[in-house]
């Protein structure tokens, strides 16, 4: 396992931003270099896709499962095809992009290791962004309440929920290992979009990180 | 420049398809001899004409062309009043002073395809060797070739790139092989409800509808122009099975159900008691008014032979590779002539090329028609995806006053 001092934290000075967009798409956002070629797999109604044109110049490409979603993100010009990352992400060649970027993507997906592996193979670097599952307040729902825990920015009961691959910031780490993905950067988030403290150890994270990003390459 | 207008002040024989055919009301270039078109077939055709239509002005920097290839039965009168059926133009609700493509911002071009029977040169045109109509004497063409007689026409029109270019089903099959074949002169295209290659079961029926034709002994080998009969009944058949397959199940059923026509109970005869029965006799005697048999054979050979995958190798990625074209492919969930999983196909080409692409799927019941009826969801994906481009192409938004060189 890594530790602390293996990697480059970044720290997210403004939680809130002016325009109103969300906090962990400003965090991806200031991962990507600016002009480059970006992939964002789960894209949605394309607010990461139009955040990261307007302020880093990207060149956007944007894969989104729901119909709704991608006639949205074309009629707003945005470059997005109506695609599954769990069966689409292999038609795209090896090294396509410079960023490929799943933003609350990963736990909806069926395969999240093929996925990450396809991300890995598609784009020079990864970004990952997803809800860490051993928050306290998940913890304690779990262990109090009994029930499937359920949050404001997980607020789907167990039986219609699209996340049905839930990780914990250790737990991802363990993937990145598995397959072969060097983090780069990471950021924790607690609950009011603030970014958790640089030199708080994993566990830390772990623990009062409500959401997660990741910037990864390939090792090697 | 070879253009000239149609002569109006001679008076137009509706009948006459034949005439319709060499002098269009419409806009034409013709190639003379020294200029031939090269056909897939081997042989060259000259001299030969198109006839065009042109809705808005070219910008000063000839930046904002847009091309509308039609489809199997269209033409060139996308957005004017029909000079033979008097009827709204195919594409009006989508081309237009404020349609989703802007003719207040865009100049739109839609010549009639090679092969047709609309002005540009095909089966009903005269053959200049004989003086008499072309019949089966015409060369069997392809959707290369009218892509090539098509860019000819864009260079006599001194438009080297175009903005963008449009078309469902046929006319999405011409947007794909212009962009295969002259990649660097297309900034955006838009293939609606078409496919790279025409299907076994499409082949098919397109078959049946040439056999239709040429089972009707007014037919006599194509020779009906020269001895005084017409078809009629051979491609009013063929017209009525292939408009089955540009509906769906689903649409046929909210349109007719099994509603009688203007009677309480069957007649048990075989006059259209049923209303879809009324409804396809329609479809096809008011096809045959407009359109020439020979050419329909033609046009469905031509799309038969469509397969741009076997043009590259078999590969269709090859077909678009490192393309600078943007894409807007786009489906509609109860085709199926044209299914989703063809436009997926063309997605996954052009992904595996490096493609700036975007695919929309659109949930409608009204089958492949649908790409010329009312869809909303279709002019908004059309018109931000043009937005998008126009911002790219640095061109002017729409209320910015275009000049043209005139």
């Amino acid at each position: 396992m890594l530790s602390r001092a293996d990697h480059d934290v970044t720290m997210v000075e403004a939680a809130r931003s002016p325009g109103g967009a969300r906090v962990d798409l400003l965090v991806v956002a200031e991962m990507v270099a600016p002009g480059a070629k970006v992939l964002d797999v789960g894209c949605g109604d394309g607010e990461l896709l139009r955040l990261l044109a307007e302020t880093r110049r990207v060149d956007g490409r944007g894969i989104e499962l729901s119909r709704e979603g991608v006639n949205e993100c074309v009629a707003k010009g945005l470059a997005v095809v109506q695609g599954d990352a769990d069966t689409d992400l292999s038609d795209y060649p090896n090294d396509a992009f410079d960023y490929v970027i799943l933003s609350q993507t990963l736990q909806a997906t069926r395969r999240p290791r093929v996925v990450v592996e396809h991300m890995l193979r598609i784009g020079r670097h990864g970004i990952v962004s997803f809800p860490n599952f051993g928050h306290w307040g998940i913890r304690l729902q779990l262990l109090l309440g009994g029930h499937m825990p359920r949050t404001d920015n997980l607020p789907y009961a167990w039986w219609d929920s699209p996340n049905i691959h839930f990780c914990t910031i250790k737990d991802f780490r363990q993937l990145c290992d598995v397959v072969g993905a060097k983090m780069e950067k990471a950021v924790a988030l607690n609950a009011w979009g603030r970014a958790l403290r640089l030199n708080a150890p994993w566990w830390f994270w772990n623990l009062f990180g409500e959401q997660a990003v990741f910037l990864l390459s390939r090792r090697g | 420049m070879n253009t000239i207008e149609a002569d109006f002040s001679v008076a137009f024989d509706p009948t006459s398809r034949a005439r319709e055919a060499d002098y269009p009301r419409s806009l034409v270039v013709r190639f003379g001899p020294n200029q031939p078109l090269r056909l897939d077939a081997g042989v060259d055709l000259a001299p030969f004409q198109i006839a065009y239509q042109t809705y808005g002005v070219l910008n000063p920097e000839r930046s904002n062309a847009v091309l509308i290839c039609h489809a199997l039965t269209g033409d060139q009168h996308v957005a004017n009043i029909h000079p033979v059926t008097h009827k709204p133009g195919w594409w009006e609700t989508m081309v237009g002073p404020g349609r989703p493509i802007d003719t207040e911002r865009y100049f739109v071009i839609c010549p009639n395809v090679l092969g047709a029977c609309m002005g540009t040169t095909g089966p009903a045109s005269t053959n200049p060797k004989t003086g008499m109509p072309w019949g089966l004497d015409f060369p069997v063409i392809t959707i290369r070739d009218m892509v090539r007689a098509q860019a000819m026409l864009l260079d006599q029109l001194g438009i080297e790139s175009l903005f963008s270019m449009a078309g469902g089903s046929m006319g999405g099959m011409q947007v794909l092989q212009w962009c295969s074949l002259y990649p660097r002169r297309v900034f955006s295209a838009l293939p609606i409800a078409t496919s790279t290659r025409h299907s076994a079961q499409n082949i098919a029926f397109h078959e049946v509808g040439r056999q239709a034709v040429m089972a009707d002994p007014e037919w006599r080998h194509g020779r009906y122009f020269v001895e005084g009969t017409n078809p009629r009944r051979g491609l009013a058949v063929a017209r009525m099975g292939a408009h089955i397959t540009y509906l769906s199940d689903a649409a046929l059923h909210r349109k007719f159900g099994r509603r009688f026509q203007d009677r309480e109970n069957p007649t048990f005869s075989f006059d259209a008691d049923f209303q879809v029965e009324s409804y396809l006799r329609h479809q096809g005697s008011s096809f045959v008014e407009r359109f020439d048999a020979n050419s329909y054979l033609y046009l469905t050979r031509a799309m038969d032979y469509f397969d741009l995958a076997a043009d590259c190798d078999g590969a269709l990625a090859n077909a678009f590779k490192d393309t600078p074209t943007r894409f807007c492919v786009i489906s509609f969930t109860s085709d199926w002539l044209f299914p989703t999983s063809d436009s997926r196909a063309i997605v996954h080409a052009l992904n595996a090329g490096g493609a700036r692409v975007s695919f929309a799927e659109i949930v409608t019941d009204k089958g492949h028609d649908a790409f010329l009826l009312e869809e909303p969801e279709l002019f908004a994906i059309v018109r931000g995806f043009l937005d998008g481009a126009a911002k790219a192409r640095g061109i002017a938004p729409r209320g910015v006053a275009l000049s043209g060189p005139q």
